[in-house]
């Protein structure tokens, strides 16, 4: 009996694919298991390495380190008022996360395709993971941002910085989820894009004010494409905490929109396309 | 009471690239627009058609059927690994599916935290897996690898470990492909035994076997299916033996030694097959007629003391009787070793039967064994049983006496 009263509360249908359903309900019910493919992605980055998580810190502030020697000196970044390590690190901080979000969500599906061929759950689940495993590295990163800021810039803001990186990183996040899932779901069907993705992400950082800022370019055409970038408006936002100037709202809400429309381009290309997964991967 | 499970003209197209994979490179799009339109490499295949059937709560339903049959498709339909092409499914349980085990398991993880991903994956809540770890672990009996990584195990402990998990899930109807065919004797025989407690506490089980044995002990009922369609729905007896009857082929009663199977050159067995009275090639005898099974024995070193060991087994390998007969008896004029063993009529009860044979010292050496070759068919010509035909009530018929 205890079977038949229960199970009459979870009627549920299983039906040829149609339309878009972004199901986010059933997405909840398995959040668990987003928790653990985040574990297990963290845990076999660092294993048997001898400096672990430490990594997470090395790299960006060994590239800081990098770029300041060679390009310090050379790139007028004055209208920042900012030193140039702590202008580097405000744009590696917020593009580690862009660049490794969508390098692992992209390749995600391939990589699990093993799991996604025998077992039921939504899909979303793996680049959603492959996303939150970046924010932990992020994380360790920020510690060691802090800590560059307080040596190089010690009458920063704390309150400031944080609610400028709250925007920050939601224009992140959104951006590489809506790409991230949208490239996700197009390297299940096209192999290409295992190729296309490591050549995108290094294009990408040359029109991203990572390393200098977005004044050197002179071309007006490019300039109006790089303020489309939801990236550099991320960036952008959260230098402006540390130099005094204050969000710039219009730069806020439009870096936002786009990042919303990339986001819900990519969500619904990946659900619309999710079904055949297993058939194709 | 409502069906637990409703399936309702369930169809499965997929789609067979002859060109190319399935995923498609974009070159061959970009360089190739004409491609784009022809649809001439593509072919349309129904892995499942019309497939039809309801499951009561409680009930362990089998699934047999040949290679390529659609039993996997529909567990994969049902799992909802892939979306039906037509038709619906009307579920009211949580389905649990284990088309593999070990699902998801990490070469690079520990023990513990593959057991915490794996069981996730199979849907297990993080409280549950918490709950039932130590009695998972006990099952297992790898307590003491635990914290090593999965790297270091050996295969057979990895599945130990990934059939604890999976012996710990707990849904309402649970789905199972053919996992259980893997594993040492022992845990095999404690995972059968878990599944028949699954079964008795009232929960539903669909189940994919090749063994029929295992499905006539697990399942009440069974699905044939054959083509993507279901041919038989009925009590698991009977739709077993329409399975092995239906999966029975004419040449299946010839055995022709295979040079590259025994590398025994002193004895061995050519060939044999079941023959009629006139040595003809026969392979259906009715339940009045003789049963002849001719066996040729390629022997270069001859000693005294080998027999020829012959048995006829059910259609799940039981031995019903062994013959011995020495070799020398067999042994022509010219040389040559021959000989047809006659299996008296009346006697073995209509049903599906195969032979083993085996050259064997008496001091028990083997030269050259064999299983469940030579199959044959015993078709009822009107025994008292007749209206039996298809259940299992014994494999001799014998009139005795009353007193």
């Amino acid at each position: 009996m205890y079977v038949c009263v229960k199970a009459r509360s979870m009627e549920y249908e299983i039906k040829p694919a149609k339309g878009l359903q972004f199901n986010l309900k059933e997405l909840w019910e398995f959040r668990e298991l987003i928790y653990f493919f985040t574990l297990r992605d963290v845990k076999i980055k660092y294993k048997q390495t001898v400096l672990g998580a430490l990594w997470a810190i090395l790299q960006p502030f060994l590239l800081m380190v990098i770029f300041t020697v060679f390009f310090a000196g050379h790139l007028d970044i004055s209208s920042y008022n900012l030193p140039y390590p702590v202008f580097v690190f405000s744009g590696l901080i917020l593009w580690n996360v862009f660049a490794t979000g969508i390098s692992t969500a992209g390749n995600s599906m391939i990589v699990n395709s093993n799991i996604i061929k025998k077992i039921y759950f939504p899909r979303l689940i793996i680049p959603i993971s492959g996303i939150m495993g970046t924010l932990i590295d992020f994380s360790m990163t920020l510690i060691m941002f802090i800590g560059v800021l307080v040596y190089f810039l010690p009458t920063f803001s704390l309150a400031s910085l944080i609610i400028h990186l709250f925007f920050s990183l939601t224009i992140i996040l959104l951006t590489t989820f809506g790409i991230g899932s949208l490239l996700a779901a197009l390297n299940v069907k096209y192999r290409d894009f295992r190729y296309i993705i490591p050549f995108m992400i290094q294009v990408l950082l040359f029109v991203s004010p990572v390393i200098y800022p977005v004044s050197i370019i002179k071309n007006n055409f490019l300039v109006k494409i790089l303020n489309l970038n939801p990236i550099a408006g991320a960036i952008e936002i959260l230098r402006s905490s540390l130099n005094g100037t204050g969000m710039d709202l219009i730069l806020l809400a439009k870096s936002l929109l786009i990042s919303l429309v990339l986001f819900f381009i990519g969500l619904s290309y990946f659900r619309k396309t999710e079904y055949y997964f297993a058939d194709i991967a | 009471m409502k069906p637990i499970l409703e399936v309702k003209n369930i169809a499965k197209k997929f789609k067979i690239y002859h060109e190319h994979l399935p995923y498609e490179s974009l070159r061959s799009k970009i360089m190739n627009p004409l491609k784009f339109f022809s649809k001439k490499e593509v072919e349309e295949f129904w892995a499942l058609k019309n497939v039809t059937f309801n499951v009561n709560p409680g009930e362990s339903i089998g699934i047999i059927g040949k290679n390529g049959a659609g039993k996997s498709t529909l567990l994969k339909v049902l799992s909802k690994i892939t979306p039906p092409t037509s038709g619906k499914i009307i579920s009211r349980g949580r389905i649990a599916s284990l088309l593999e085990v070990g699902t998801g398991f990490h070469p690079e993880l520990t023990g513990r935290e593959n057991v915490f991903l794996n069981g996730s994956i199979l849907g297990m809540k993080r409280k549950e897996i918490n709950d039932q770890f130590d009695a998972i672990i006990d099952f297992s009996g790898i307590e003491k690898f635990l914290d090593t990584q999965l790297k270091h195990y050996s295969s057979g402990m990895q599945l130990r470990l990934a059939f604890a998990v999976a012996a710990f899930l707990n849904p309402e109807i649970m789905i199972i492909d053919e996992v259980l065919a893997v594993g040492d004797a022992d845990f095999q025989k404690k995972c059968i035994g878990k599944m028949e407690g699954v079964t008795k506490s009232g929960r539903t089980i669909l189940f994919v076997s090749h063994q029929m044995g295992l499905v006539n002990q697990l399942c009440s009922r069974a699905l044939l299916m054959n083509k993507g369609e279901i041919l038989v729905s009925d009590s698991t007896e009977i739709v077993t033996s329409k399975y092995l009857s239906f999966d029975y082929h004419e040449s299946d009663n010839i055995f022709i030694h295979n040079p590259q199977q025994t590398d025994n050159k002193e004895h061995y067995i050519q060939s044999a097959f079941t023959v009629d009275e006139n040595e003809k090639n026969k392979s259906v005898f009715g339940f009045n007629e003789i049963i002849r099974l001719k066996i040729v024995i390629a022997s270069n070193i001859i000693h005294s003391d080998e027999l020829l060991s012959v048995a006829l087994q059910d259609k799940y390998g039981n031995r019903i009787f062994t013959i011995h007969q020495p070799l020398e008896k067999l042994q022509h004029a010219d040389g040559k070793y021959s000989g047809t063993l006659c299996i008296p009529e009346n006697l073995i009860a209509p049903n599906i039967y195969a032979f083993h044979f085996a050259i064997v010292r008496s001091d028990g050496k083997v030269y050259d064994i064999h299983e469940g070759q030579c199959r044959i068919r015993v078709a009822d010509t009107g025994t008292p049983f007749s209206q039996y035909e298809g259940k299992d009530y014994g494999h001799i018929i014998l009139s005795c006496k009353w007193e």
